[in-house]
């Protein structure tokens, strides 16, 4: 039974030895059988693209703010214009960045793989939610050519429902561009959902899923029962604005904090769709590059079930000042401080599994510790945050702006960032430059510090958010934090080039060239149209580098190991050191 | 401890009663995060240095169970957060329950101006006169959408919800001048929106309410007016230099005396009995080009309209 699990396992480095037209890109060329593949693959690197794209476009958004802001007074902009560009900063980051980043472009192309399976339950429908993805897109971009929105990406309203600033029908357009979005998510989630259930290769049992699995198992649970309440929310909001119908307004008989609830029960539990799926590629990443699996594997699994389920229950967190009752404040306070537990054990399951490694930092690595380090920071903060008195005095101010920025940037974008590095060889079958990864990532993280931590001291000072003006006694550290965010702009700008060249001209990646005992690794980079020549069985975890052949975790060209390995059955010999993935 | 002091300045000066206890929960907390932080991070680079791959290494077998471990920093942790929990809350009932004999002030927010009704019937734009050492009571309600009461130095804040009344308590304890700040956000001039706290002496809140419907000492009617222009926030949307583009209301230099074009047809002296009916009922007259402006009413004394107009003459 071993000996054939070791041969089903090993074969694909054969098949990686014939030839290289046999991966998924040369089974078909020509922007046709992009536009309209079934390839979970395809799809996966389309949604990347879309995703990036538009990552950079709210980025600039994000630069045009900190240059306002450099001064007291306007600097470039009037406070229309101002208080458009930080409506679409959030808007954009949110609904087409965030939100599908990881599940989308990450979990598409690596979930069937890792499962051991040729492609999603749904290949159909997953085109499908592309498409909703690029239309919602294309509605958002509508909002901002035929007028402008300026609501903050939260629409409260009744200023949402009844703002005359810039056109009437923009708040309408970019409203119903993240209710066809919400369509987008789901559909995702329900995918992911029916994979991970009935399309697991033989062995794959649920006790040694890869944690990116149970990441992206509970993110989709999230997904599927949260996503349509943003779009009833939405759907009523429309309703309101465009035929006067009375739900939210004051005027027409509505309620105004009666938004915030609809709103914020989707959108609390949207934050764990952000985070969720980085705290799963965080795993990953930390177990290969310490080559041991993760310190209490079942705990970490469990806790990203405990964090999407506890997510539903603390929305009023996001309105302890909005004047629902001191009953309900006392009640979301306690739960939200409950919700910390499970992201802890996370964080302190991630730094045991270090506890005698065999560490290797690697860009991706160094993603991953920085994630620990950022989501550290953002978390803690939101203990103060969810500190009844303490909220009253730091709601809406730049603290709680810092908070958020340093779970979903350092945390999500990060771990995103150290995910794309990771799979980069998988996904393209090319190496990138590690040196000059490395310089992107510190010239990232310290800019990102600047931009944020300073935001800190603003926010429990009294600066408000959302403020297109301040008063001089801000300037200061408004200043610092707007120079942080250009040297972030550089950072992510040399990281696109270290792409962009790999892509173009970067050497050929041998199939796992991280020694890494995941089952991604197990196949060509890239992989063959069904992702492995015959369905893989797994007879040990993910994570058992001690179970693992010496040839499933050799980190260079199958060809050179079969030419230093004498037979199959010799006790395991130390590596060349010409398999180091990591020359430049 | 009493007193956690506050050696990275990050809280604003602690002017009210409310103050030391938010603050020495905001220290508690902080070190307490620093504390862990460095635990944390400091492991996780000892770590990192400690057991760097060598080449030739065997991947070892991993440890068995360490539920015991699991367990204790799963729930060790909940004993500190039961107890923030229980101050936040404590703290938090002090602030949401105001004493019985506060003194009561009516607020109305409105897109772009905080407006203060004192007990004697007077409003006040931009500026709340309140006596030191008294609890004081706002009842807050806006004209049009969400707005937010915050003065950082008593660490209190409201969000005034439209179609409902929203109360604010809170006691100076130090005499001086605080920042009120709008933090719910409400349009174009919401970082504008900006009034003061004066925490005086009951003496001096006795003489302020007393002088309040005349000029300041020293100043003449139109100097009154002036301020009372800024005061009430008029300038946001009213611009007065000559030339200069209209806001979001129309410019409002040299107008007295003139005919004003109004929506719909017809025209309108710009007298004092069309000043005084502009500012107490805005809907009534409207000037041409401007339909779609949404003035609030402004409740003023006489006296202050009459200063106004008075100041508005002067600009020619």
């Amino acid at each position: 039974m071993a000996n054939e699990a070791q041969i089903a396992v090993l074969a694909p480095i054969d098949a990686a030895h014939a030839t290289t037209d046999r991966d998924f890109y040369a089974e078909s060329s020509g922007i046709k059988n992009w536009l309209v593949t079934l390839d979970h693959k395809r799809i996966g690197l389309m949604y990347l693209t879309s995703v990036m794209l538009a990552f950079i476009a709210a980025g600039i958004f994000a630069l045009l703010i900190r240059i306002e802001l450099l001064s007291v007074g306007q600097t470039i902009m009037d406070a229309d214009t101002y208080n458009q560009v930080f409506t679409l900063h959030g808007a954009i980051m949110v609904f087409l960045f965030i939100i599908p980043s990881v599940p989308a472009a990450l979990g598409n192309f690596l979930l069937p793989i890792v499962l051991g399976a040729k492609d999603v339950a749904f290949p159909r429908l997953n085109l499908m939610s592309f498409y909703i993805y690029v239309i919602g897109a294309i509605m958002a971009l509508a909002s901002m050519i035929i007028g402008s929105v300026d609501t903050g990406w939260t629409f409260y309203t009744p200023y949402s429902s009844s703002s005359d600033v810039g056109s009437q029908n923009a708040v309408i357009w970019m409203t119903g561009a993240v209710f066809v979005l919400g369509f987008s998510s789901i559909l995702t989630g329900v995918n992911f959902i029916a994979t991970i259930h009935k399309m697991r290769a033989p062995g794959q049992h649920w006790k040694r899923l890869p944690l990116f699995v149970w990441a992206t198992y509970a993110t989709s649970v999230i997904q599927v029962l949260a996503t349509p309440v943003l779009a009833i929310t939405l759907l009523l909001l429309i309703m309101e604005r465009g035929f006067g119908l009375g739900i939210f307004d004051p005027r027409l008989g509505g309620d105004p904090v009666l938004f915030q609830h609809f709103f914020w029960f989707y959108s609390h539990p949207a934050v764990y769709i952000m985070i969720l799926p980085g705290m799963g590629i965080v795993s990953e990443i930390i177990a290969t590059f310490s080559r041991r699996p993760i310190f209490g594997y079942m705990f970490v699994a469990m806790s990203s079930v405990a964090l999407a389920l506890l997510g539903f229950l603390v929305w009023g967190h996001h309105m302890f000042t909005s004047g629902q009752s001191e009953y309900s404040t006392m009640v979301f306070s306690a739960l939200t401080f409950l919700v910390a537990i499970p992201s802890g054990v996370k964080v302190l399951n991630w730094v045991a599994t270090l506890y005698q490694g065999q560490i290797v930092l690697t860009t991706p690595m160094l993603y991953a510790l920085a994630f620990i380090v950022l989501f550290s920071i953002g978390g803690l903060t939101g203990l103060t945050l969810g500190t009844l008195s303490v909220d009253i005095h730091l709601h809406d101010t730049y603290y709680v702006v810092a908070h958020f920025h340093y779970v979903m940037v350092g945390g999500t974008v990060f771990a995103f960032f150290g995910g794309l590095h990771y799979w980069w060889p998988k996904m393209t079958g090319k190496l990138y430059d590690e040196r000059m990864a490395k310089v992107a990532f510190w010239i990232f993280f310290v800019g990102f510090n600047v931009t944020f931590l300073s935001q800190f001291v603003m926010g429990s000072r009294g600066m408000p958010r959302r403020y297109y003006d301040y008063l001089p006694q801000f300037e200061e550290l408004h200043r610092f934090s707007s120079v942080g965010a250009f040297i972030i702009g550089i950072g992510i700008l040399l990281m696109i080039v270290v792409f962009v060249r790999s892509a173009i001209g970067g050497p050929k990646s041998p199939p796992n060239p991280w020694g890494s005992a995941g089952f991604e690794w197990q196949t060509t980079s890239p992989p063959p149209l069904e992702n492995f020549p015959r369905t893989p069985i797994m007879t040990r975890g993910p994570y058992d580098y001690h179970l693992a052949t010496e040839a499933e975790l050799y980190s260079g060209f199958p060809e050179d190991f079969q030419k230093s390995e004498p037979s199959k059955s010799e006790p395991s010999k130390s590596e060349p050191s010409k398999s180091e993935p990591s020359k430049s | 401890m009493d007193h956690i002091p506050d050696i990275f300045g990050q809280l604003p000066k602690a002017a009210s009663t409310l103050a030391p206890s938010v603050d020495w929960l905001f220290q508690f907390i902080f070190w307490i995060s620093v504390v862990m932080f460095v635990l944390i991070v400091g492991t996780m680079l000892f770590f990192v240095a400690k057991y760097r791959a060598k080449p030739g290494q065997k991947p070892t077998a991993p440890g068995g169970s360490h539920l015991t471990l699991e367990l204790f920093w799963t729930f060790a942790p909940l004993l500190l957060l039961v107890m923030l929990f229980h101050w936040g809350f404590k703290s938090y009932v002090f602030a949401a329950v105001a004493p019985a004999g506060a003194l009561e002030f009516r607020v109305r927010a409105k897109k772009w101006n905080w407006e203060f009704e004192y007990p004697s019937g007077t409003r006040e734009g931009s500026l709340l006169v309140v006596p030191v050492h008294q609890p004081i009571k706002l009842i807050m309600s806006s004209d049009d959408v969400l707005h937010s009461f915050y003065v950082p130095e008593f660490r209190v804040k409201r969000d005034i919800v439209p179609g409902m009344y929203s109360t604010l308590w809170f006691e100076a304890t130090e005499v001086g001048e605080y920042q009120v700040y709008c933090t719910e956000y409400c349009g174009t001039s919401h970082s504008g929106m900006l009034a003061k706290v004066r925490v005086v002496t009951p003496e001096q809140y006795r003489i302020f309410l007393r002088d309040q419907d005349r000029p300041p000492p020293g100043k003449t009617q139109a100097e009154w007016g002036e301020q009372l222009f800024a005061s009430n926030s008029c300038t946001t949307c009213h611009h007065l230099q000559a030339g200069q583009a209209p806001g979001v209301g129309p410019n409002l230099r040299g107008i007295i005396g003139t005919q004003q074009p109004l929506e719909g047809g017809g025209a309108v002296l710009a007298d004092l009995a069309y000043v005084r009916e502009s500012i107490l009922r805005p809907q009534a007259k409207i000037v041409r080009g401007y339909g779609n402006a949404q003035m609030s009413a402004y409740v003023l004394a006489d006296s202050r309209i009459e200063a106004i107009y008075a100041y508005l003459e002067t600009l020619h």
